[in-house]
């Protein structure tokens, strides 16, 4: 094999010819150049001009779109670069609300990070552009236009790799901004509130609504029993949070701080992981049994449940309807916890620990209540989490570890590892095949549906039946995996979906970056925690047994399904707006004959001609096919009366006696 | 000779107005005849309205959008009334052409066969032309230019070397068959008996180098589409036209479709593609119209379609029309548009011949070089050689415009000098106004001084001064012009039509206006100078497409040539050319002021002051500069400083 060379700054650097750009080449040697608008999960857009590179005629080339080859001698910090990154710098922050001390990103910022690293001392600029609302509809999302750079990130994230598209730009030059479908708020377009726009932006222009006031305010309320969940894929993340390795388990350190904080109860939710195992695995094999609604979809994840709700009305009844880990351990709590242990509803406040955005938004859902009370009271982030650690003054890399409050601290590693992509399955077949075989399960690793992959697929043989398990994460895979299912190109049993890419893990609400290699390390983590688990299976979760025996008696229950069970809806694309049937309107469609009653063709006897139609219409019967219209000016003034028919066919010069003859050769053919 | 016409003629669809199908077909290689009559009738064609003695006169009106707009509908009209009047409608022939380019003296009307140009025709001339100069054979003084009665004749076209241009007005742009006659689809003929390499060659040897801006050469485009290996590949046309000023490619398209068409066809053959698309402005309403009648047309002649014209070679057509954006004329983001996305441009390299409209290797040609490349392959590399300089071959049409006394488009051999274009061709300026500098490439472009006027006009020198061919836009100006505020008007210009993806052209070109605005009403601070060359290097250097690379140019170019107009807007204040409204003192001179009082009673801010029979005064802190003083005082005593 030849090697092949060119040059970074005066040195030779051996090339393979597969790096996708010279931005790799430089990062590989341990040169950081600066970026806002490259991620090498999103397309090439090549805008912030910050990665910029002088070749050898002394040209700016950007590095992210420039392919290495032999021979190319390139600098990566030349005076003209640095002057280049600087004055960029400097143009956005005059354009940028600099209220960095009070900003939700100090201190994550990539602008504050880079304006420090590349030395711009002054802003020569006035800012200049108008104030803009701040977009705080959602329950999960809050969008400050001000401090857009307009990288395009979010936009590339939804659409791309989410396929939901509901962030784009608008208008042009100075008045160019991003905003969601319409101009309308976060809250009434398609968002599912997955949070992955939220990760990407290198501002604080797209951050996690902050909901750690309300946790704070019932910690410090004496009357409140404060119950904390803590999710699977929050203890591999948190550590990042504080500069700890990525993917270690943080899980007792984090139960340590909160107990300092004041919780009364810190459980885990694999526990109500193991609990919806044993529910949906049970709903899937009744399911197969029965031969219906397959294949089965997990309802898990919450960004999914809204995609569904929102994109695939024909698929909502393959949905389980199991509610999500979250959700029922809100519901163990406030339907069953809370009664045995005597404590009145309103007195109890169920907040979950997520590394999910759409947490916040399922725990709003109607659907999810007890007695008028939501089942979970609030949700908190990986990241809010750290923030109110950090708040606390808690020193938490020095905090003896803490164990979980039992029962509901007692998880299976199937539990756990329901936090990355491929979890769930795994989980479910440990419990299905032990079922459908009547033997004990022994080899429980399902390594065929493990890793980072945005689509896995597997076929189990148990007992003579084959399985088909399609495991899915990011919606545009689960967008295209549904076009093939409803094509029918393939088709499975079981289909695992996780809105966010790896998972769960992967969440809009884990601490940045959060990327492919960060989630990799947190994927790992929890393998690692269910290899070392002794109780690996939800079956063999004896919390889980207690439960069934005291309260839900057999998994599918009519009790198991009124405390752990929804439903789900088609809901509106966007608000205010009806999806149109097509086929419906077809048939309805209306002719639009618009007639011109501007001056000119006033004065010309349009109105006469106006009337005329109508009664024409009326005369022929064809009054409900046809819509009149008096319009303003379609401009050819000189020849009027204008006449508009749909919007293909101009008319001029019509005059009141010839309307009959009109009528008859381009109206009424129209209609038949 | 008519004896053959006739016979050609014998299967002539409806009138003699149409030629015959069959001479088509001859022309279009179908049928064969034989040489003579090719020849007879050929010469015969050029002249078959006027000559064939079916029509006794031909009165030709130009309906290019310059003409239309100041009248032109009504002119037929009206010669179709006066002519039915007098009962001669048969023998008279009207014909509607593309733009003949002297936009300035419309509408213009052309006499055949007396062969007489008429400028600025009103309704009313109408019924003398008819009776004198087309029933008498009289010439009306008033109406031709400057006592000019023949158009070749007249400086404008005289120092033209008009070849893209030569049908535009003089074909009627909605018959094929007209085209036909006058050579269309012959190169293509003679591209489709070389092999596709050999017509990329051809246009390598003639050194066509793109006329839309960048000058990159044609042949070396096709060259790289052609290698790259794909089932599917484009042609895309940009008629995007969209330089203030310029309608250079909107006349080519008006007066002459099938040009276009030809060009694309070739180059779809050259490269392997069996798709074309032309991406015109929506606000060229008549240049669509007429290419759709010209696409139809083709199609019903089988030139556009499956085996065209018997070659074996498929080509299809469709019109983009594009919503108004300056910067869908950057080819990627006029392939973003196409595609039904956002028109914004998009990183490069992948270069649109590796991977362009659809993830396709496709070549983007302006319209004018379209129009080029059937005139190479028809006349040969040598013919296309003979004007130009050896590395700007050919013509090139620019669209003049600003204070010249010839407003218009004109097509003139590259590497001729502005001195010719503007003191010649152009007439020189307005009301003999002293030239001071010509914008030349609109907001890409950047001025030429006096210095420059004996400087050959071509790519390369063009480039070394600090300007560029651009489109072919050209602003004159003369004295009473700021180059201060043309620059600032350039600078909103490009700064509105950012598509704001790349932050060094959305956020620095509006950065540099700021400053400019602040210049020209003279708040401008000295730091302000270093600022505007630090911005617009980062601009130039850093910007992702062509828009932000060269939208500092008007700015830097004014900066080098003009510096000193800068330095009196900042240091005095004052703006040298008095053009600027909030830097003009308005003054009276007591020595001629009469003390009428009428600039008193006008002034709008009760600034100006006095007595009766006394010089009167202005209130220089009340004054709000509108001017209406000096319009109203009847003894120009007011002094504009």
């Amino acid at each position: 094999m030849t090697y092949q060379y060119m040059e970074v700054n005066n040195k030779k650097v051996e090339i393979t010819g597969n790096e996708k750009n010279i931005l790799e080449v430089v990062r590989n040697m341990g040169i950081e150049i600066p970026t806002f608008c490259y991620h090498s999960e999103l397309s090439v857009y090549g805008a912030c001009r910050m990665c910029m590179v002088e070749d050898e005629r002394g040209n700016l080339v950007a590095s992210c779109s420039l392919k290495p080859q032999a021979g190319m001698k390139i600098k990566t910090h030349s005076k003209k670069i640095m002057n280049t990154r600087r004055m960029i710098l400097e143009l956005l922050l005059a354009n940028h609300h600099q209220d960095c001390t009070t900003c939700e990103k100090s201190g994550n910022c990539k602008l504050q990070e880079l304006a420090v690293n590349m030395g711009v001392k002054k802003v020569r600029f006035k800012p200049r552009k108008p104030w803009q609302d701040i977009d705080t509809s959602s329950a999960s999302i809050v969008r400050d236009p001000n401090k857009c750079i307009l990288c395009g990130d979010c936009v590339r994230m939804c659409s791309e790799v989410q396929g939901v598209g509901v962030l784009g730009f608008i208008n042009r030059g100075p008045e160019i901004n991003v905003v969601p479908a319409f101009d309308k708020p976060i809250a009434d377009v398609d968002c599912v509130n997955c949070g992955q726009c939220v990760s990407i932006c290198p501002t604080g222009a797209l951050t996690i609504k902050d909901d750690t006031m309300k946790v704070w305010e019932a910690l410090i309320d004496p009357k409140k029993k404060v119950v904390v969940q803590i999710a699977p894929a929050v203890r591999v993340a948190i550590g990042e949070e504080f500069n700890h390795t990525e993917g270690a388990n943080y899980l007792y350190k984090s139960v340590a701080a909160l107990k300092m904080m004041g919780a009364d109860y810190v459980f885990d939710t694999s526990f109500s992981a193991d609990l919806t195992v044993v529910e949906e695995a049970s709903e899937f094999l009744n399911r197969v049994v029965k031969g219906e609604k397959l294949p089965q979809f997990t309802s898990c994840c919450p960004g999914w449940v809204t995609y569904a709700e929102k994109n695939c009305p024909d698929l909502l009844s393959n949905l389980s309807s199991c509610k999500s880990p979250q959700q029922m351990f809100g519901a163990v709590f406030k339907k069953f916890f809370a009664k045995k242990m005597n404590i009145p509803t309103e007195e109890m406040f169920v907040v979950s620990v997520m590394p999910c955005t759409a947490k916040k938004f399922e725990a709003d859902r109607p659907e999810m209540s007890t007695d008028s009370y939501q089942d979970v009271d609030a949700v908190i982030t990986t990241v809010e989490l750290a923030r109110m650690i950090r708040k606390m003054g808690i020193q938490f890399e020095e905090l003896e570890p803490a164990s979980l409050d039992m029962p509901f601290g007692f998880s299976s590693g199937a539990g756990v590892i329901f936090g990355t992509s491929g979890g769930v399955a795994e989980a479910a077949l440990r419990y299905a095949t032990e079922k459908l075989t009547g033997e004990t399960l022994n080899e429980v690793n399902f390594k065929e549906v493990r890793g980072l992959a945005g689509l896995k697929e597997a076929t189990f043989n148990i007992q003579g039946r084959d399985i088909k398990l399609a495991v899915v994460s990011g919606l545009a895979n689960t967008q295209a995996l549904i076009e093939r299912i409803r094509n029918k190109e393939v088709n499975y049993d079981f289909v695992e979906v996780m809105a966010c890419p790896g998972g769960c893990i992967g969440g809009g609400g884990q601490p940045v970056p959060n990327t492919t290699d960060a989630r990799m390390n947190r994927s790992k983590g929890l393998y690692d925690i269910d290899a070392k688990s002794t109780v690996k299976k939800s079956q063999n979760n004896p919390t889980i047994e207690k439960l069934y025996d005291e309260w839900l008696k057999t998994p599918n229950s009519d009790e198991a399904h009124y405390a752990l069970h929804t439903h789900y809806g088609h809901k509106k694309r966007i608000g205010g707006m009806e999806i149109k049937d097509e086929e419906k309107d077809a048939s309805i469609e209306k002719i639009v004959i618009s007639v011109c009653v501007g001056t000119n063709c006033y004065l010309k006897g349009s109105y006469d001609v106006l009337q005329e139609l109508i009664t024409l219409a009326q005369k022929h019967g064809i009054d409900d096919k046809v819509e009149f219209k008096g319009t303003f000016c379609l401009e050819n003034c000189s020849n009027g009366p204008s006449i508009k028919v749909s919007d293909d066919l101009h008319k001029y010069g019509i005059q009141k006696d010839e309307t009959e003859k009109f009528f008859t050769n381009v109206v009424l053919p129209r209609v038949k | 000779m008519s004896k053959i016409f006739e016979e050609l003629t014998l299967e002539a669809v409806n009138t003699p107005k149409i030629p015959c199908r069959e001479f088509i077909n001859a022309k279009l290689g179908l049928v064969e005849l034989s040489d003579e009559k090719i020849k007879l009738a050929e010469e015969l064609s050029t002249i078959y309205r006027r000559e064939s003695g079916v029509f006794d006169c031909q009165i030709a009106l130009c309906k290019g959008t310059g003409c239309h707009s100041s009248g032109e509908v009504a002119l037929w009209e009206k010669i179709d009334q006066v002519l039915r009047e007098k009962g001669i409608r048969d023998k008279v022939n009207i014909v509607e052409t593309g733009c003949r380019g002297f936009c300035e003296m419309g509408p213009l009307v052309e006499i055949f066969p007396q062969h007489i140009f008429y400028c600025k025709v009103k309704p009313e001339n109408i019924e003398d032309i008819i009776t004198k100069t087309v029933m008498n054979n009289e010439v009306i003084e008033e109406l031709l230019f400057d006592g000019i009665p023949i158009a070749e004749q007249i400086p404008f076209y005289k120092k033209q070397v008009r070849r893209v241009l030569k049908e535009s007005g003089h074909v009627n742009p909605e018959n094929i068959n007209d085209s036909i006659v006058h050579e269309a689809y012959q190169g293509f003929l003679k591209a489709t008996q070389m092999t596709p390499e050999d017509v990329i060659d051809t246009m390598k040897q003639s050194g066509l180098r793109g006329r839309g801006g960048g000058g990159f050469s044609t042949g070396l485009k096709w060259e790289f589409t052609r290698a790259t290996p794909s089932e599917k590949k484009y042609i895309i046309c940009n008629a995007d036209e969209g330089d203030p000023g310029a309608f250079m490619d909107r006349s080519l398209l008006e007066g002459d479709p099938h040009k276009i068409i030809e060009g694309m066809m070739i180059a779809g053959y050259a490269i392997g593609a069996d798709e074309g698309y032309i991406y015109v402005r929506a606000e060229y309403p008549l240049a669509i119209h007429r290419l759709e009648i010209a696409i139809a047309q083709c199609k019903e002649f089988g030139i556009l379609g499956e085996n065209i014209l018997g070659t074996g070679f498929n080509f299809k057509l469709k019109i983009k029309q594009g919503a108004g954006a300056f910067v869908c004329g950057e080819e990627t983001a006029l392939i973003s548009s196409i595609e039904g996305k956002r028109g914004m441009p998009t990183v490069k390299p992948p270069f649109p011949s590796t991977s362009g409209l659809f993830g396709k290797p496709t070549s983007i040609n302006n319209v004018e070089t379209f129009a080029n490349v059937p005139l190479i392959l028809n006349n040969g590399v040598a013919w296309f050689r003979q004007v130009g300089t050896p590395k700007s071959a050919g013509t090139k049409v620019f669209a003049m415009t600003g204070k010249i006394r010839n407003t218009g488009l004109v097509e003139v051999p590259m590497g001729i000098t502005l001195r010719e274009i503007v003191f010649e061709i152009g007439g020189g300026l307005k009301d003999g106004a002293k030239f001071k500098a010509a914008q030349i490439g609109g907001p890409s472009g950047g001025c030429l001084t006096e210095e420059h006027l004996d400087m050959p006009l071509d790519y390369d020198s063009l480039q070394a001064a600090g300007a560029m061919v651009g489109s072919g836009g050209l602003v004159i100006l003369d004295d009473k012009t700021c180059m201060v505020e043309t620059a600032r008007y350039f600078m909103s210009f490009t700064q509105n039509e950012s598509c704001g993806k790349c932050i060094p052209c959305r956020e620095g070109t509006g950065r540099m206006l700021e400053i400019m605005e602040r210049i020209v009403i003279g708040k401008g601070k000295m730091e302000d100078i270093d600022l505007l060359e630090e911005l617009a290097h980062t601009i130039k250097d850093a910007s992702l497409c062509g828009l932000g690379k060269t939208a500092p140019n008007p700015v830097l170019s004014t900066l080098q040539y003009f510096h000193e107009e800068y330095l009196a807007h900042i240091n005095e204040q004052r703006c040298p050319a008095g053009e600027c409204a909030s830097l003009r003192v308005f003054e009276i001179v007591p020595e001629l002021c009469k003390g009428c009082s009428k600039c008193a009673r006008i002034c709008p801010n009760d600034a100006i002051t006095g007595e009766i029979k006394k010089p009167y005064i202005i209130n220089q802190e009340k004054c709000i500069k509108c001017g209406a003083c000096e319009s109203a005082c009847p003894f120009n005593a007011i002094k504009v400083g």
